[in-house]
């Protein structure tokens, strides 16, 4: 298994010409595609099957005294109805899948509430019927008796010592530590680096500010969904919209204590995730119903089940000091970050707390980070999940401390850039990375050079880091009689990664891209393969492929001295051609090898798996210029540039496409979106009526900028893209408000009514 | 000799000691050396013989799998830090 050791060498291929690497062949999947032909969850039909819908609670926070399923049960059509009761005994044990280890009682609490509800919107019980009209009518017949408690809807509020509870038995962890005394902050955790006391009576100027962000939705399209059919030995089947089908059957097999060999999963094509289709919510309903009823089982969510009962990422508190000198030198840098973990612990305040400071090289620093429950759905993975949060934060401090020493805000970036062999934060030294070539490609950019003096407009800059991972994949090929190759693979393909996994193996082939017949397939038919998510998929897949290409190459060479009749030793591949190196001057074409694997052995497969630990780290810079309406407060994006170093980009345009889709989402979280609240804890805006996301008409197009540092880890030197370009749009944006306006925005979303209170016009 | 970067909240156990080179070639036997010479050490980080959930091991400088089995160099550079989150899924093959 390739990257398993550290101290491993990786071949390198950096500075190598490629054929098929670094090109834009149409995807594998496009046409199926753009023409409807592709089969999503929803679309999935079986003989006999019934249709599921989940009972959602009313209430923020109540405890459950009863529910009462008869007179559902009694209407015709329904054919079973499950609870919580359903579930198998889950108190008090560690499970480790999903986004880590998880309390299993939490992950079976959130697919069906037992004793308490913990938001609007908390699954109670679901229905499966014979069509999906009698489970809804259904779902009105259960009786549920609750006792309302008040709920807690913001962090600090929840932080307080006297602030309702809503687990009676949580307390605080600090690295292995346990408070004695329960509380909403499930885990404090703290960086140091240096004396910060110390770099702040270095600093000749200091700024601190707080700033607050609010709940934010992925906004896939795709709803999410699950059809479920047990068979009559047990086997269980999912066929469902997902980012990992791996993680599925893990989590399935958890809260319904089943066995993994008698899962399969199988997923379908996938209408956007962004890190929110990697927990289960509905699979595991749809599994209990097929058992309960022995019929298959479709549960679908619609647009309010999944802004309601689906999670999203947090809102949160951010307070953030740095100092430096005159000359723009950080000395010092204090961070505490608070997020909303949701009903449940697991905020993403690590990564936010890891990546807060990561693109600077700051000798004296602090950060303490809190997760703290609160009565909103369960947060979920969100591209570059608690990063953009952080670097709200810092980026806005770093460009007040730039304006304030009279320093051009990119060439204080590159005064603290840090670069190989700097010292994170939270610990570890850097790889090598490209933070100072995005801000250099950046600054020398024409969007950056040219003028920018209107009034009520302005331009801002920022940067961001996310770290990426690794983790297992594993693919397998089979080579064909014509010269092609079907590739297997169980990465989800979310952003064309049939496409940029397809293209490394054919580069070691020397066939074209088209050569390739990538298939993405169930839990049974390919090796562990971790999740699409982590920015991970070109780089750990890709690396996968690679592999198992290498893999068919050397079995090639093989056959190939076996037809010449020589030792593999005297034959040599380059360019898709295999050649005998031992004055014989035979040649022979991979594709015409392929013809003759018959007579020289019979089929070739390849396999590769890696667990490669070498992701290497991420770092984009934006620039943004926005137009400020002094009558309305709203905001217009009028230019927008975004660099990022994708190590190499394996097919630019997909690359391109993440950086504009996180920019886009990055600007959208900036200017528009946010759940809104009551006091009941009722989100009275779960459609995407009034969930404002931004569509084409409110965006210029997004210069993507490319830049290429090879990562040592990866043979091609690929970087994970998908995640780092949502960090740098908040900031940005609020620092080129600043310019235009004068004002500082520290709440988030940066939407009209905030800018005319800013502004002093309401 | 392995170096371990004690975490901010556990420098507690080590006098407000970070960092401390002890021997040990892998990580179970540089958590053992660790416990001899700074108490109470083991329990925050280890559980039923395995690492604790909620906590991460980095050798230099990357991110492992938090086996207790891994080797580590002579002169490795260990971090116990908070696991994160961010959509990266534990195994079960």
């Amino acid at each position: 298994m390739k990257g398993a050791s550290f101290d491993e060498e990786i071949e390198m291929t950096e500075n190598k010409e490629y054929k098929v690497v670094g090109t834009r062949p149409i995807r594998h999947d496009g046409v199926d595609k753009v023409t409807g032909r592709a089969l999503y969850g929803a679309d999935f039909q079986i003989t006999g099957l019934l249709h599921g819908r989940v009972l959602r609670s009313p209430h923020a926070h109540a405890r459950i005294l009863s529910i009462d399923t008869s007179r559902a049960e009694a209407l015709p059509g329904v054919k079973g109805v499950a609870t919580a009761a359903d579930l198998p005994d889950a108190e008090d044990r560690i499970a480790d899948l999903g986004e880590g280890a998880v309390n299993l009682k939490y992950l079976c609490d959130n697919i069906f509430a037992s004793d308490k509800v913990l938001y609007k919107g908390h699954a109670v019980a679901a229905v499966a019927a014979t069509n999906p009209h009698i489970a809804e009518e259904a779902c009105k017949l259960i009786d549920v008796e609750y006792e309302v408690l008040p709920p807690v809807l913001e962090v600090r509020q929840a932080m307080e010592a006297d602030a309702p509870l809503l687990h009676e038995t949580l307390k605080t962890t600090s690295m292995g530590e346990t408070a004695d005394e329960p509380s909403n902050v499930a885990s404090h955790i703290q960086h140091k680096l240096g004396d910060p006391e110390k770099g702040f009576t270095e600093a000749e100027v200091i700024v601190e500010r707080e700033f607050v962000t609010g709940t934010v939705h992925q906004g896939y399209i795709e709803p999410h969904n699950a059809t479920a059919h047990f068979n009559q030995d047990g086997h269980l089947t999912i066929w469902c919209s997902t980012q990992g089908a791996f993680t599925v059957r893990e989590q399935v097999a958890e809260i319904l204590q089943y066995p993994i060999s008698k899962i399969k999963v199988v997923p379908m094509e996938i209408g956007g995730g962004f890190g929110g289709k990697i927990s289960v919510y509905i699979k595991p309903v749809a599994a209990l119903l097929a058992k309960k009823t022995g019929k298959p089982v479709k549960v679908l969510m619609n647009r309010t089940d999944v802004f309601e009962g689906t999670g999203p990422t947090p809102a949160s508190y951010v307070r953030v000091m740095m100092g430096a000198t005159k000359d723009g030198k950080i000395t010092a840098a204090e961070a505490y970050l608070a997020f909303e973990a949701g009903a449940y612990p697991g905020s993403p305040v690590g990564p936010g707390a890891m990546c807060i400071f990561a693109p600077y090289n700051i000798e004296n620093v602090i950060i303490d980070g809190y997760d703290v429950v609160v009565n909103k759905p369960k947060t979920a993975p969100y591209r570059a999940p608690g990063a953009p949060n952080a670097a709200f934060g810092s980026e806005s401090v770093l460009d007040e401390i730039a304006e304030k020493l009279g320093i051009d805000p990119l060439e204080i970036r590159l005064r603290n850039a840090a670069k190989e062999g700097d010292r994170r934060a939270d610990g570890p030294i850097h790889p090598r990375i490209g933070f100072i070539e995005t801000v250099e490609a950046a600054k020398s950019h024409p969007h950056y050079t040219a003028p920018n003096g209107k009034k009520y407009h302005g331009r801002g800059v920022a940067s961001g880091y996310w770290f990426n991972i690794g983790l297992e994949s594993s693919v397998t090929i089979n080579v064909n009689a014509d010269g092609t190759i079907n590739l297997i693979e169980g990465s989800t393909d979310i952003g064309g990664t049939r496409a940029s996994i397809a293209m490394q193996a054919a580069e070691v082939l020397g066939i074209p891209a088209e050569s390739v017949n990538p298939s993405v397939v169930d839990t049974n038919s390919v090796g562990y393969t971790a999740v699409t998510g982590g920015s991970r998929t070109t780089y750990a897949t890709g690396y996968a492929a690679y592999e198992a290409a290498q893999d068919v190459k050397r079995k090639m060479i093989e056959r190939a001295a076996k037809l010449w009749e020589v030792d593999e030793s005297n034959v040599q591949f380059a360019d898709g051609m295999f050649s005998s190196i031992n004055g014989k001057e035979e040649q022979i074409s991979f594709r015409d090898l392929c013809g003759r694997l018959g007579e020289t052995g019979g089929p070739v497969v390849g396999s590769g798996t890696v667990n490669p630990g070498g992701a290497g780290g991420a770092y984009a810079t934006h620039v943004v210029d926005v137009a400020v309406d002094e009558e309305t407060g709203k905001v217009e994006i009028l230019r927008y540039t975004a660099v990022q170093d994708a190590g190499k980009a394996i097919h630019p345009s997909y690359v391109e496409g993440q950086i504009q889709g996180g920019a886009v989402q990055g600007i959208g979280w900036a200017l528009n979106e946010e759940y809104i609240y009551n006091e009941e804890g009722t989100m009275t805006n779960a459609s995407f009526l009034d969930y404002r996301m931004p569509t084409c008409l409110d965006l210029p197009m997004i210069d993507a900028v490319i830049v290429e540092v090879p990562n040592p880890g990866h043979p091609y030197g690929v970087r994970g893209v998908g995640e780092v370009p949502i960090v740098p749009p908040l900031p940005a944006i609020a620092n080129a408000i600043y310019d235009a306006i004068g004002v500082r925005m520290t709440e988030l979303p940066m939407s009209p009514d905030r800018l005319l209170k800013a502004m002093g016009k309401i | 000799m392995p170096t371990v970067v004690i975490p901010p909240l556990m420098r507690n156990l080590t006098s407000g000691e970070a960092n401390i080179t002890l021997p040990g070639t892998t990580i179970r036997e540089v958590i053992d050396n660790l416990e001899s010479r700074h108490p109470g050490m083991k329990e925050r980080l280890c559980q039923e013989g395995r690492l604790k959930p909620g906590i991460a091991i980095y050798v230099n400088g990357l991110l492992t799998r938090g086996s207790l089995l891994e080797r580590v160099d002579a002169d490795a550079e260990i971090h116990f830090l908070p696991a994160i989150g961010g959509g990266v899924s534990e195994p079960s093959y």
